[in-house]
Order: structure tokens, then C-alpha cells, then sequence
């Protein structure tokens, strides 16, 4: 049986990491999945719920079920936070018993983080790739613990050849994003930000790993902004390192 | 404690943090982080992941039987010749204290660490009425010598340094004291001694109240609330209704819970066990003790079901250890004596979003305070709720976000909502942001992004996977052959 995979491509993704979306388009299928898009999807309306507007969050929720009810086989995304707000927040969206509950359930129970989907629904942790760089992970918090991914993306890395994982000091503590926090209280954010790339710098690392676009937004600009070396990357690009993004 | 702004500025707050804060409060906090997890760790992961359930029962069960326990409670203190009072509002807890000291022509009183005094702003009180209020736990003795309130709900003045303690102690005490913390311990200490064996009233506030029994129990390091409850004459005692528990069982359970998360210890140097004032005239201890039950809002917040875990909270203060906003603020930025994560849900609740709406958006959501939470109180799904109560109102207050901002909202959720439009902003951004671009980053951006770019670069607007997809040779077609886990 064919495994098929809906892509939820996130808006941060399609917005400023498209690459990594490629790339995960041919990791995918390099692996044997059926890719599909369905290319009426937009927000899934994260922003609008964690700053408090339920109305305006359940509209986006509609929409999205409606897009991506119409699909079949897996949902799978390159961001935890995304797939935390489908699989914990859209059922909370609607009254129990109710038609959208029902399809928010649905979809819930059909849509997987990336480093998820392929260690616990593909069964894989080696995906074949080569990266002979020294590699440091920062921990996204939404996929850390909306989702409980605590090995997964670390287990995809230690698989990689010629890769050497380091530890970072305080991997699991926040980079300071958070959404529109990063704008409502920018001294804070920074701050946090600031905290996170020395402890980057602390490892001598290569490369700082991470999953989620925001993360990588707020970690590689405040890298550049240090004038670091190190480069932030999505995991899905280590994973995909030495091939053609198309 | 300082008296609460008006509207709480948090933003403005965290602009003022003075330079050192943030690297006083992480050394700190790491310190209890890292004993507090040797603890957990020697109990074993499982057992404390046990405990916590078994504590939040307890702690569920409760509340939401208050008031059947608070009158449990009340006989039972009543039995035991004690007084109970009841407190709606802070203004009226204040009231009673001040003609219970009144009565007894009090002018000096002695208090043990309490946060239900400074949530109600007793110091300020028992001065405006003319009465000396000391504060005799060390670090809040430092702060009120200081003029401030504490900054941590466990440790007031753990941000201040030796020698900042040293220079306060020579301003306010006259004494040349050495920066060294035995030192200045012993000089505290001294000077305290005098205080309570002149002191006509101890007041403390009560880590817990056993219904059973009627007994108030407080954990402490230090000796001194044990001083301010058996030496003078009257002992008045500040409760949230909160902190009521059924019975000894359950506050066995949550004891070992406290201390361990609160500073990684497996027992505070004192518990204390108050079970009313002395029954015969052959026993010392205070001739009067009073129990004043505080309400102020607690009932208010038991009213929405989405929140009412906020009462479960025990005080422990690992969520602000953990908290990576609170480690880099300290406590003075939320302008409310009881901060971090767990000040922020209670804070604007009691105060309402009027004066705290800017509270619950002091979090990035990342969930180390769900995850440290002795009795797993659900901290970021309150802050979800509280945070629609700011943006759309609820049951209990209507939406305090300015109109522009909810208009805002409602006109982004369109654009985001809408293919077309959604496709029609992604091209017209690639377009507009031309003349910031500089290399896939841009340095500098106007209001509101200036906010970002202040600190870190923007990344360039660079949609284009719906066009790759499009033009793939086998667009959306291509077919795998994935046999699973074969």
C-alpha cells in the first residue's frame, strides 16, 4: 500500500524557507511517499489563537479543515508548532459533538510533524544522508512539548554520516520567539535571543539544527547579527545536504 | 509591598530591569533548578511524575469542594479557640487586621513571609495607620530595608548581591558590615532578636490550612515565623481560601511536593503546625490567634472553568526558575508582588485585564512552567484563555484589546483566510520589500517590524514553492511506491 502525505506547508515556510519545503518534497518521495499539496490551503490560523482571537482563529480552522478534509492519507508539516495547533487547539475550537469537532478530530489524528512522521509512521531514522559537519540541535518548544518530540530530531541527526552532534547548554529552553511576543516585547525577546546564540557559540558547532520556521527566524538572524559563523538550518536541509533542492 | 500601577506596563517595566538583573536571577534560579532536579531524579522520574498527578487531585478536589472544607476548616479552628475571620476583598482583610491591632493597641508587629499580605498591601496599611511592621524573613527584611517589594515569591532578595546587602545595611542600620553572608546574617539576626521579643502582634500568611484539624501550616528555612507566631501575644494569620487541604494525607503529599520544587530540598528547615491558640494557661505561645480567610477574587477565578486550576497553585516558585522570561526580567517587571508564570495567571485575574491585561502576553507559550509544575496546573492554557479574555472578553470581563487591534485582527484573518489573497500578499511583499533587502536579510524595517529588526535582521520574503510545484515535471502526480516498513 501506497503511503500518501498532504503537505501543510506553514506560512513561515512558504514565505521565507521554500527550499526547505523542496527539499522535504524529495526526501519524501525518495522514501516512497506520495506527495500531494493542496494548493487552496493557507494559515492554519496559529497566530490569531495564541493572541487570544478564538473568532478569528476559528474561521482559519474552518477553512483549513475544509481544504485539507477533502484529502486523504497523512498531513505532514515541517513545523511543530503548526501541527500542535491542528492536533491540540482545532478540537477546542468547536463544541463537542459538533460536525467541525468531528472533522478537527479527524484531521488531529492524521497530521504529523516531519521528524515525527518519518521515525514513527516510516520507520526511519537513516535517511541516507552525509553531513560531515560538527552539529549542535536547539529543542523548539511547541515541538518539544505540544508534541513530545524529545529524540526524534536528535535521532534523525545521530543517523546522519559523518555528522557529529553536540550538545548545546540549555537546549530546551526557549530562543525567544514566540510569535507576535517577539514584537509585543522586543527587549525581552532579544534578550532571550541573545542567551540562546552564545549558548550556540558556547558548542564551536558548525551548524545549529532546528525544526520550526520561527525558531529559525529569530536563532539565524540573531546569528547574522553577531556576526557568527554558524548557520541555522532546518533539519530537513542537513537531512538533504549534497542534493538539489529540485 | 509597592503599591500596583495602574495599568501594568510590562513593556516599559522590562526596558527599566536594571543591567545586572538578568545574570543575579539565572545564577540563582540555576542554583534551585539544579538541586531541585538531583531531588527528582533520586525520588525517580516516575514516582515524582505520580506525586504531581496525586497533588493535583488533591489540589483539584479542594477547590472545587471549597466550601465544604472552609467550613470544616473554620469549625475546627473555632473549636480550637481561635477566631476566624472572613475576608471578601483586600480592603476588607486590611480592616480586620487593623482593629484587631487596634484593640490590642498594637504598635510594633512582626511578620513572617506571607504573600496574601502583599497581595492585599498590609505594610502599607498597618504604616498609613501608624503601627511599625517588620518583616523578619531575611530576604524580605533586605527588601523592605530597601524600600521595594521581592522579587521571587520564594527568595524576595535573592537578585541583590553581598555586597549591595553590606552598602543597605550601613545606610539603613548604621552598621560597617563585611560582604560576606554569615556576617551579615548574624547582624540581621541581632537586630531582629530586640524586635520580637518587643513586638505586640506576629502576623503570617499559611502554606496551607488542614480542614480536619484547622491546623495552618508554614514551611520555612529561617526560624523567624516560628518567632513571629509563638512570641508576641496575638498571632493573626492571612489565608487564601485557596489554601485549603482536606486532611494530613493529602498534606503529606503535597509537602514533599513543596520543597523539593520550591528549593530542592526534601523538607524546609521549619514546617509548623498551628492548631489554635494555647488551652491552658500553663502552655505558652501568643493568648489570641486569629485566622483571617482571604477571598479577593479567588471566588472569581473558581467561576471559569478554563482557569480555576490557577488555585491550585501551591507557591513553590519552579515556574519562575524555569521560566526563560522570568530569567531575564526578574520579578519587579511584572509589578505585582507574586511574578512569573504563575503571577501572571493569578495577577490578572485578581486585578482584571484593565489594570494586567498585558500579562498574559508576557509568555512565548513555551511550556517549561506546564512541564515543572508540581500539581501540573496548565499554565499556557490559562494564558490562552486569558489571552481571548483580553482580545474578545468572556463570561467574566469583557475584551480590553483596543479596537484597533481586534479590527486589525479581523481584517488579517481575511487576507490569510483568502487564497487569492493570501497568494496576492505573498507576491506584493516580495515586491514591496525591495529597497530593505540586503543579501536575503533585511537590517532594518519600518513600525511595527522595527520591533524585530531593533535586535536581529528580517528575512526576505521568498515564497515560490506553489510555482515549483506547478512547474515539476510530475506536478502533484509523481507516485511513490512506499511499501510500509517493509
Amino acid at each position: 500500500m501506497t503511503i500518501k502525505a498532504q503537505l501543510f506547508i506553514t506560512c513561515l515556510a512558504e514565505q521565507f524557507f521554500p527550499d526547505v519545503l523542496k527539499r522535504m518534497v524529495g526526501l519524501l518521495e525518495r522514501l516512497g511517499v506520495q506527495v500531494e499539496f493542496p494548493e487552496e490551503q493557507t494559515c492554519c490560523g496559529q497566530p490569531f489563537f495564541n493572541s487570544g482571537y478564538r473568532n478569528q482563529a476559528r474561521e482559519l480552522a474552518v477553512k483549513w479543515l475544509k481544504v485539507f478534509g477533502r484529502t486523504d492519507g497523512f498531513i505532514v508539516s515541517p513545523s511543530g508548532s503548526c501541527v500542535d495547533t491542528v492536533r491540540h487547539h482545532f478540537p477546542e475550537l468547536f463544541p463537542p459533538g459538533s460536525a467541525e469537532h468531528r472533522q478537527a478530530e479527524d484531521a488531529a489524528a492524521r497530521t504529523f510533524e516531519f521528524t515525527q512522521f518519518l521515525v514513527h509512521q516510516l520507520k526511519v531514522t537513516d535517511v541516507g544522508a552525509r553531513f560531515p559537519r560538527k552539529v549542535t540541535y536547539h529543542s523548539s518548544c511547541h515541538l518539544l512539548r505540544g508534541l513530545s518530540a524529545r529524540e526524534e530530531p536528535k535521532a534523525l541527526l545521530r543517523a546522519v554520516q559523518g555528522l557529529v552532534l553536540v550538545p548545546l547548554p540549555g537546549e530546551e529552553t526557549c530562543c525567544g520567539f514566540g510569535g507576535s511576543f517577539s514584537v509585543i516585547y522586543p527587549e525581552v525577546s532579544k534578550s532571550m535571543m541573545e542567551s540562546k546564540v552564545r549558548a550556540i557559540e558556547s558548542t564551536g558547532a558548525d551548524v545549529v539544527a532546528v525544526c520550526d520556521a520561527g525558531c529559525i527566524m529569530n536563532i539565524a538572524g540573531g546569528l547574522r547579527q553577531a556576526g557568527s559563523s554558524i548557520r541555522a538550518m532546518h533539519l530537513i536541509e542537513i537531512l538533504t545536504a549534497g542534493r538539489e533542492a529540485s | 509591598m509597592s503599591q500596583v500601577q495602574a495599568t501594568i506596563d510590562f513593556r516599559r517595566n522590562t526596558q527599566e530591569v536594571p543591567q545586572q538583573m538578568p545574570a543575579a536571577v539565572q545564577k540563582a534560579t540555576a542554583k534551585f533548578l539544579g538541586n531541585r532536579a538531583v531531588l527528582v531524579e533520586a525520588f525517580g522520574n516516575e514516582s515524582w511524575q505520580a506525586l504531581r498527578q496525586a497533588g493535583h487531585d488533591i489540589r483539584l478536589h479542594a477547590i472545587t469542594h471549597i466550601e465544604h472544607y472552609l467550613e470544616k476548616a473554620e469549625a475546627a479552628v473555632t473549636r480550637a479557640g481561635g477566631q476566624v475571620h472572613w475576608a471578601r476583598d483586600a480592603e476588607e482583610a486590611r480592616r480586620i487586621l487593623l482593629d484587631i491591632a487596634a484593640r490590642h493597641r498594637v504598635k510594633l508587629a512582626v511578620k513572617g513571609k506571607s504573600m496574601a499580605t502583599e497581595e492585599i498591601g498590609l505594610n502599607h496599611a498597618m504604616e498609613a495607620a501608624g503601627i511599625r511592621v517588620l518583616e523578619t524573613d531575611l530576604g524580605e527584611y533586605i527588601v523592605q530595608l530597601k524600600g521595594v517589594g521581592p522579587a521571587h515569591i520564594v527568595v524576595p532578595a535573592f537578585h541583590l548581591s553581598k555586597e549591595e546587602i553590606a552598602a543597605l545595611f550601613h545606610e539603613k542600620l548604621g552598621v560597617n558590615a563585611p560582604a560576606e553572608a554569615e556576617q551579615l546574617t548574624r547582624i540581621a539576626r541581632m537586630k531582629l532578636r530586640e524586635e520580637f521579643l518587643s513586638a505586640d502582634m506576629g502576623i503570617s500568611g499559611g502554606n496551607f490550612l488542614v480542614a480536619d484539624t484547622g491546623t495552618i501550616v508554614t514551611v520555612t528555612n529561617e526560624g523567624n515565623g516560628r518567632m513571629c507566631t509563638t512570641v508576641p501575644p496575638v498571632h493573626v494569620a492571612v489565608v487564601g481560601i485557596d489554601k485549603v487541604v482536606p486532611d494530613w494525607e493529602s498534606l503529606t503529599v503535597l509537602l514533599k511536593l513543596l520543597a523539593r520544587s520550591a528549593t530542592g530540598q526534601k523538607l524546609s528547615c521549619y514546617t509548623q503546625f498551628i492548631s489554635g491558640p494555647p488551652r491552658s494557661p500553663a502552655e505558652t505561645g501568643p493568648r489570641q490567634m486569629h485566622l483571617i480567610l482571604l477571598d479577593n477574587g479567588r471566588s472569581r477565578i473558581l467561576k471559569t472553568p478554563e482557569c480555576r486550576e490557577t488555585l491550585l497553585c501551591i507557591r513553590c516558585g519552579a515556574c519562575l526558575n524555569t521560566c526563560p522570561v522570568y530569567n531575564n526580567v526578574g520579578g519587579y517587571a511584572y509589578g505585582y508582588p507574586i511574578s512569573g508564570p504563575t503571577g501572571v495567571i493569578f495577577a490578572s485575574q485578581i486585578l482584571g485585564t484593565r489594570i494586567a491585561g498585558a500579562l498574559p502576553f508576557a509568555s512565548t507559550l513555551c511550556g517549561a512552567c506546564n512541564e515543572i509544575c508540581p500539581v501540573k496546573i496548565p499554565i499556557t492554557q490559562i494564558l490562552l484563555h486569558l489571552r481571548r479574555r483580553v482580545a474578545e472578553g468572556d463570561e467574566s470581563e469583557d475584551a480590553a484589546a483596543p479596537y484597533a487591534l481586534r479590527l486589525g485582527a479581523q481584517v488579517g484573518a481575511v487576507a490569510l483566510g483568502t487564497t487569492g489573497l493570501y497568494r496576492l500578499g505573498s507576491e506584493l511583499l516580495k515586491r514591496l520589500q525591495a529597497p530593505f533587502v540586503r543579501s536575503g536579510w533585511m537590517p532594518r524595517l519600518p513600525a511595527p517590524l522595527n520591533r524585530w529588526t531593533m535586535s536581529r535582521p528580517f528575512p526576505a520574503f521568498a515564497a515560490d514553492f506553489r510555482q515549483w510545484w506547478r512547474d515539476r515535471p510530475a506536478a502533484g502526480g509523481k507516485r511513490g511506491t512506499h511499501e510500509p516498513s517493509a
